[in-house]
């Protein structure tokens, strides 16, 4: 019969029209509104519509999900050296970014010139970024990832889409948190929750790691109380801080403007993990650099704590220590980029 | 299928004889790496003819350039023709200096030669004589030069090869646009007169096409007077599925000629390929035909394998990666075969319902392939002797974000009710749906008709080839991978129009599924082998030699010319990177498929065909 075939398809159309509303009825019309039904909604046994209802609701993306990448830095509260850089500034990812939108500084050690494992300015523009994730897949010290923050539009892309250093830089806390799976395996395959410099140290010492479980993946809450050594904090750590972001090469550390409540905790933890870390070695500064430098990473590096000392002393933008908080000169830094640029171009 | 007069049952029996019948115009190409013979370009027709006709080498693969530009200052055409009966290729080239460069046109041999020598006029500028419509394909004529000859720089120039040596140790990042001001990053040819800027390229075409009305015909004695005119569809037509030109030459409504106009999505692909370290290539491949981006990556892994193959310590896939491999490039098949059913429909006019239900499924398959290779379409899965990373235990997500609404499935589950039940059931409902419609039938049947001699002389592809009655299916004819184990069909249907390219796409994707439940058990029985049988290398040093990995996408033959020359210890970047694109290829035929159909029915044999303009254009 002529027609037969449109009646066919339209019953399918009917059964379509009428799966929609299956769910519907099924959750009392309170289908968007429950977390239990989403991933029957959005599974294998989903019927009719499965639309997700952005931004009201948003599909929490797989651990393997790739967008921009960003910086391992350590924890805030890490005991040894918190907020210091994982990179080692060796350029790998730089070599295999296939947009070359990488841009790495390498630390140099001014007294001596030669390179120490830290990069000095490190720059993604992830307007050019493919996300390919490459330059995760290749770092041979994990400490560039993808992040899974998607929602990154902005209004002015000449400013905002090449990031820094100081944007790129997350604690290894966010890795473990948004790639639960993955970090564990990675720290698996290191050997230790630490960075591999860290762990080769440690084992060149007779040292052995933590060997990394699910169960020791988040670090039991300090003994003391955080609250109380961040307030003495500052008072303390003032001389010994300056050389603390010196040797981390950290701008974050030092670029805090009063307005900025959340970088102003997070420095405050940092200040907190570092007054611990003196009161368990028995509050003798002195021993402060050689710790420091042993958790640095220190595979270039023949004789860290001296660099270490050097540095802090006589570098050209050294701050002076002991005068109160050190302010990061943006202007001084940005003047000096021109330079180098103009060198560069010319 | 057809009986040809000499027996050759392999390719050095039929070198072998062209070198009988032309002993000085054919040496063997006897550079290190490379294979196949090297022909006299003032015989090159000649030869082709009696490969195509005597030796049964019907089907013209690919023809590229390449520029020598340094090494041995000439630059060459290389052919890759294959039987449609199945084998491999007999590779064979054409020499010509760089200065005045010039090839004979095999167009006459095999008309699917032309859209790919009017590409190497393009970008290379090398002349055909005997092409009939030797101009530009890809770039406009207000472009300076041709941008794949080796001394030619483009305005964001920085360095010869990636990577840069600007990035690292001492990378103070600068925008491109700071060095290159707007407006002088560009160049024009010498006698090109900006201000002026009326585009001759055009005017030429229209009086070719013949605009206007012409009185003749007026005067003629047909019962109903129609005017002749030039009609532009696109480039932004809704149904052109991107930015793809079509220039129509009606007759009232029906077609008189059609000419394609492509390029608006150029990019140069293979420009930024050859800057490009090996590796760098492989996300660059996804961006070629972004629906099927596992497909692509594997054609050029499998290029390169082939290179690295000839070096000592290469070690091929195991058998797991092989496994994930075909897993992931038969998902790929259905997902565009999905895509491309759903689009026909909304340009036979059905809006979008079929289309909504047809990619429904195709949700599924992207969410397993994100949780795999961290991307929906961009997936950059593929890696020279392996993958990326092998399955995942489940597909989980962690919320990190407001609003976050979290899904944890077990992997092995997930594709095997994905492959067992829903992709079956979504295939048989499109069926239902779809194949019986009185109104798809009205569109479809007879419409775009492609004779299977001409399918197979105008290099036709995939789908658009086996609609038309020819089995020919790189997977069978050419075997790679593991399909040499697996059992399937080669889907074949005998009308060649738009319905049976529509019935095809149905086959091929159940045959797809009994491909992938074939591999169910084989990633079972394999769980936890390694899917490295080396290391995984960032820079492997590739050794010298050409090599061509071809895959059946499912828009059909997608190809990879990849030749690694100049560094003696095996280079780090390809000096050639040619993409033989199905999507390009497939367009040959499109003019001679619409004379005398309708306007409407333009927008649906384009739509069986099934481009990609990300691939056409590159
Ligand atoms: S590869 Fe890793 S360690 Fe090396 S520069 Fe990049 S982020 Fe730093
Ligand atoms: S994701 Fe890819 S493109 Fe982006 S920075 Fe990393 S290597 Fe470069």
């Amino acid at each position: 019969m002529y027609g037969q075939g449109i009646l066919k398809g339209l019953f399918v159309t009917f059964k379509h029209f009428f799966n929609t509303y299956v769910d519907d009825l099924r959750y009392a019309g309170r289908k968007y509104f429950r977390q239990d039904n989403f991933e029957i909604r959005q599974g294998l046994k989903a019927q009719g519509a499965f639309t997700v209802q952005y931004p009201d609701e948003k599909i929490a993306v797989p651990e393997r999900f790739r967008f921009t990448p960003f910086l391992v830095v350590n924890d805030d509260d890490h005991p040894e050296a918190p907020g210091e850089d994982w990179c080692t500034s060796c350029g790998i990812c730089a070599k295999v970014c296939p947009p070359q939108c990488i841009w790495i500084v390498r630390g140099s050690d001014p007294a001596t010139g030669r390179p120490i494992p830290q990069p000095t300015a490190f720059f993604i523009d992830i307007d050019i970024c493919m996300n390919c994730g490459f330059c995760a897949e290749f770092c041979p010290f994990d400490a560039i990832k993808m992040d899974h923050d998607y929602e990154m539009a902005s209004y002015d892309r000449t400013r905002n889409h090449i990031h820094d250093k100081e944007r790129l830089s997350k604690p290894l806390s966010y890795w473990k948190t948004i790639a639960p799976t993955t970090a564990l395996e990675e720290a698996i395959a290191r050997g230790g929750w630490e960075h591999p410099d860290v762990i080769k140290a440690m084992k060149k010492q007779g040292k052995t790691p933590v060997e990394p479980t699910i169960d020791n993946m988040w670090p039991k809450a300090p003994v003391t109380d955080a609250d109380e050594i961040a307030d003495k904090a500052p008072a303390a750590a003032v001389a010994s801080s300056t050389k603390q972001a010196e040797v981390a090469g950290d701008v974050k550390t030092q670029d805090v403007l009063p307005e900025d409540p959340e970088k102003a905790a997070r420095l405050a933890k940092r200040e907190a993990a570092l007054a611990r870390k003196r009161a368990a070695a028995g509050g003798m500064p002195s021993s402060e650099p050689t710790t420091v430098a042993e958790a640095a990473p220190a595979e270039q590096v023949a004789e860290p704590a001296v660099v270490v000392d050097t540095q802090a002393n006589a570098g050209p933008d050294a701050t002076p220590a002991g005068g109160g908080k050190p302010k990061f000169d943006k202007q001084a830094m940005l003047e000096k980029i021109r330079q180098k640029k103009a060198q560069k171009g010319g | 299928m057809v009986d040809y007069p000499i027996e050759v049952t392999d390719v050095s029996a039929a070198v072998t004889s062209l070198k009988q019948k032309f002993p000085e115009y054919i040496q063997e190409d006897t550079r290190q790496g490379y294979s196949g013979i090297i022909v006299d370009r003032n015989y090159l027709v000649e030869v082709a003819r009696m490969l195509r006709d005597e030796l049964g080498f019907d089907y013209l693969s690919s023809a590229t350039a390449v520029d020598y530009y340094g090494i041995s200052d000439h630059m060459e055409m290389v052919y890759h023709a294959y039987r449609t009966a199945g084998g491999p290729a007999l590779v064979f080239k054409a020499q010509t200096p760089r200065d005045n460069a010039e090839i004979p046109s095999l167009i006459d041999v095999w008309p699917g030669a032309d859209f790919q020598e009017r590409e190497a006029y393009d970008l290379y500028g090398i002349r055909f004589p005997g092409h009939p419509n030797l101009k530009r394909i890809l770039l406009w004529e207000g472009f300076e030069g041709h941008p794949m000859r080796k001394d030619w720089k483009e305005p964001y120039y920085t360095e010869e090869h990636k990577p840069f040596d600007s990035r690292w140790p001492d990378g103070w990042v600068y925008r491109a646009e700071e060095r290159n001001v707007y407006g002088k990053n560009v160049q024009y040819p010498a006698d090109f007169d900006l201000s002026k800027l009326t585009d001759r390229s055009e005017e030429a075409l229209y009086s070719e096409l013949g605009l206007g009305v012409s009185i003749q015909e007026l005067d003629s004695d047909e019962a109903l007077k129609t005017d002749r005119l030039v009609v532009n569809m696109g480039p932004h037509h809704p149904s052109t599925h991107g930015v793809f030109r079509m220039i129509v030459t009606l007759n009232g409504e029906t077609i008189e000629s059609l000419e394609p106009v492509m390029g608006y999505l150029h990019r140069n692909h293979e420009q930024i390929g050859e800057r490009n370290t090996f590796l760098h290539n492989m996300p660059f491949t996804d961006r070629l035909d972004y629906i099927s981006s596992m497909g692509n990556n594997l054609g050029y892994a499998l290029a390169v394998e082939q290179l690295l193959s000839k070096g000592t310590r290469y070690q091929p896939p195991t058998y797991r990666a092989e496994v994930i491999r075909v897993l992931m490039t038969e998902l790929t098949r259905i997902v565009n075969h999905y895509w491309a059913i759903g689009f026909l429909l909304n340009d036979l006019g059905a809006f979008f319902t079929p289309a909504l239900y047809a990619i429904a499924e195709r949700e599924k398959i992207l969410d397993f392939f994100e949780a795999t290779a961290g991307s929906r379409m961009m997936c950059n899965y593929m890696r020279f002797g392996g993958v990326f990373k092998d399955l995942p235990e489940r597909i989980h997500s962690v919320a990190a974000k407001i609003n976050d609404m979290m899904r944890d499935y077990d992997t092995m589950d997930y594709l095997t009710e994905l492959i067992n039940e829903r992709i079956p059931r979504s295939i048989d409902e499109l069926d239902t749906f779809l194949t019986d419609s009185e109104i798809i039938k009205a569109r479809t049947i007879g419409v775009g008709y492609l004779p299977p001699e001409m399918a197979i002389a105008y290099s036709a592809a995939g789908p658009l080839l086996r609609a038309s009655g020819v089995p020919y299916d790189v997977r069978r004819a050419d075997p790679y991978s593991i399909y040499p184990e697996l059992d399937f069909d080669v889907a074949v249907r005998y009308n060649g129009d738009i319905y049976d390219r529509y019935l095809i796409r149905l086959d091929e994707m159940r045959e797809s599924v009994r491909i992938l439940k074939q591999l169910l058990p084989r990633l079972e029985r394999t769980k936890g082998e390694p899917i490295f049988a080396g290391n995984k290398q960032h820079t492997p040093r590739v050794p010298l030699g050409e090599s061509y990995g071809r895959v059946e996408n499912p828009k059909g033959e997608l190809g990879f010319y990849v030749v690694s020359a100049g560094d003696e210890k095996g280079p780090q970047n390809p000096w050639r990177y040619h993409v033989r694109a199905p999507s390009f290829i497939n367009l040959t035929p499109l003019g001679p498929m619409c004379v005398g159909h309708k306007v409407a029915d333009v927008v649906a044999i384009l739509g069986s065909i099934d481009i990609v303009l990300g691939e056409t254009d590159r």
